[in-house]
């Protein structure tokens, strides 16, 4: 049994192993299938400052390997989450971190600041990569120029983790994790989803009410994995990857680039309990080849 | 409830037509409960353009011969993977999810079960249950042609069977909603499920006669189980996943234009 602990900065993982934002509820929609305690950390869903309904109906498309979303944020807002949901999932023995969103810099501030005094929240993930939201999300993470004003003026009100979920929708991915480094982002995580697209060629519309959506699955790990090669190779601080990782052999992937900790995402939809399968993947592999630590491939690829 | 992720064994894959298969599954441990209207979520092996898990609708559930029975309509790989399954194979199924028909509020109550192509595959369990239960129980089965009006004989045993075919090759021409029985007979309680066409044309009849009406919905799903907001629809109260909030609503819940 090999050492799976990871420290994110001040975030202490038993391991490397997280759930993705927007694919895995609050956690307790699957309890049924597994041990919420078994992996390191569950990312619960974006959340904003007030309620939101999301987008209309049809919201996904299967794909090749893959899926568009266009979920659009749906969240009935953060105290909502904080009277409601907080309570009952503030006991699962694991980190439960926050997808923040909003439309305007405000709105994330505020919606961080509510978020600061919540004993069992050890960090945020800023998400300014949404792609499904006509105003903000997204907007937010394709320059350096707006991606450091939000980072930065959350940082001002936020004392916990900040994590910062970057867009791959972007010309260079490295120079918006610099540019939210240097405003005080503690780690960065990457990728979000791929703005997409999908046509009903029978009836000539889009399959989505909102046209474009966000593609994720295997389909995607590719460009994730060369993206978290690039940015952990730019920035100091720690990488989060994320983007179509299905086994364990996608996570140790994803960590050899680079990454000291992964999220699973639209894996869940197909197997619930794959979170698990990865973490007893992950120490296989680390027994197999004898390495007592599982920080000893982070970035350990060899070239 | 508690949701289960089961590997069922096929134990026997029954061909209907060139379209339809019966799917009869069991397992060695005893079958978790399941209500009318529940569906479970089936993951495909080996279909290159099937990624996510199909949602299907539990057709029928014998817990005295431990059989699970699913209705597979082949429209694309995924389904036509499924179409051909052989015995012994196995199966991986999340289930039971999302909620149920609910039983009319009196005992003397008449049920109506209207269904059209593959969305007759929950009625027939309904109506089992409903038979148990002791209520008057009728179906109205709906189909393109003869060909595509399934085991006739399974409903028969739960209530009187009614069917109109579009081509007029069996029962009365036409759709479900233009069959003779509604003009004269009153009923209480409306389940129905199918395209959304029939079931609006199904929720309209209700409206009319002041029955009680319940629409299975089947929107597109990723999750299952409430996590991914993809299968929405547009209730009174929002938009709710049809996952978990569904996926059987009373029509007085949507805001479908009637």
């Amino acid at each position: 049994m090999a050492n799976l602990n990871i420290n994110i900065g001040r975030l202490q993982l038993k391991n490397p192993v997280m759930t993705a934002s927007g694919t895995f509820g609050y956690g307790i929609e699957y309890s049924d299938f597994m041990d919420l305690s078994r992996i390191g950390g569950i990312f619960v869903k974006g959340t904003t400052l007030r309620e939101r309904q999301g987008n209309p109906y049809p919201r996904m498309a299967e794909t090749p390997s893959g899926m568009l979303n266009a979920v659009g944020l749906q969240n009935k807002g953060v105290e909502y989450f904080i009277n409601h949901i907080y309570p009952t999932v503030k006991d699962i023995d694991t980190n439960i971190i926050v997808n923040v969103s909003g439309s305007t810099v405000e709105d994330y501030v505020e919606t961080a600041e509510r978020l600061n005094s919540l004993e069992k929240i050890p960090a945020i993930e800023l998400n300014i990569s949404c792609p499904n939201v006509k105003e903000g999300g997204m907007a937010f993470g394709t320059s350096c120029l707006s991606a450091a004003q939000v980072v930065s003026a959350v940082r001002r009100v936020y004392k916990n983790e900040l994590i910062v979920k970057l867009s791959p929708n972007v010309t260079d991915i490295s120079e918006i994790a610099l540019a939210v480094e240097a405003e005080g982002a503690d780690s960065v995580s990457l990728i979000n989803t791929l703005l997409g697209m999908a046509i009903d060629v029978e009836k000539r519309k889009p399959v989505l009410s909102t046209i474009t959506g966000g593609l994720s699955g295997p389909a995607v790990k590719p460009i994730a994995l060369r993206m978290v090669w690039q940015v952990a190779k730019a920035v100091k601080i720690p990488v989060i990857g994320l983007g179509g990782i299905m086994n364990a052999a996608d996570a140790i992937e994803f960590m050899l680039a680079g990454a000291s900790a992964i999220q699973i995402g639209t894996a869940n939809f197909i197997d619930p309990t794959v979170s698990i399968k990865v973490v007893d993947g992950i120490n296989d592999y680390l027994d197999r080849h004898g390495i007592k630590s599982v920080s000893e491939i982070i970035g350990a690829l060899e070239y | 409830m508690k949701k289960f992720i089961l590997d069922l064994i096929i134990k026997e894959n029954r061909k209907l037509s060139d379209q339809y298969s019966l799917l009869i599954l069991t397992s060695s441990e005893k079958l978790p409960e399941i209500l009318p209207g529940q569906f479970a979520e089936v993951r495909i092996d080996g279909s290159s353009t099937t990624f996510l898990r199909r949602p299907l609708s539990i057709h029928f559930v014998d817990y005295e011969l431990n059989e699970l029975w699913l209705l597979i309509q082949v429209v694309g790989d995924g389904t036509k993977r499924l179409a051909e399954l052989k015995s012994e194979d196995s199966l991986n199924l999340i289930l039971p999810l999302g909620n149920s028909y609910s039983e009319p509020e009196t005992k003397s109550a008449k049920a109506l079960l209207v269904g059209g192509g593959c969305g007759v595959a929950p009625l027939l369990y309904l109506g089992a249950h409903l038979k148990r239960s002791g209520f008057d129980v009728s179906f109205l089965l709906g189909a393109r042609s003869k060909g595509d009006l399934l085991q006739l004989c399974e409903y028969e045993r739960y209530g009187t069977v009614y069917t109109t075919t579009e081509d007029g090759t069996y029962g009365e021409r036409g759709f479900v909603t233009q069959h003779s029985l509604l003009n004269g007979s009153n009923f209480d309680n409306i389940y129905t499920c199918g395209p959304t066409p029939m079931m609006k044309a199904v929720a309209r009849y209700a409206a009319k006669t002041k029955a009680n009406c319940e629409v299975s919905l089947e929107n597109t799903m990723a999750c299952g189980i409430g996590a991914c907001l993809c299968c929405v629809t547009d209730t009174i109260q929002g938009h709710v996943c049809v996952c978990t909030e569904g996926p059987v609503f009373n029509i007085t819940k949507l805001k479908w234009q009637i």
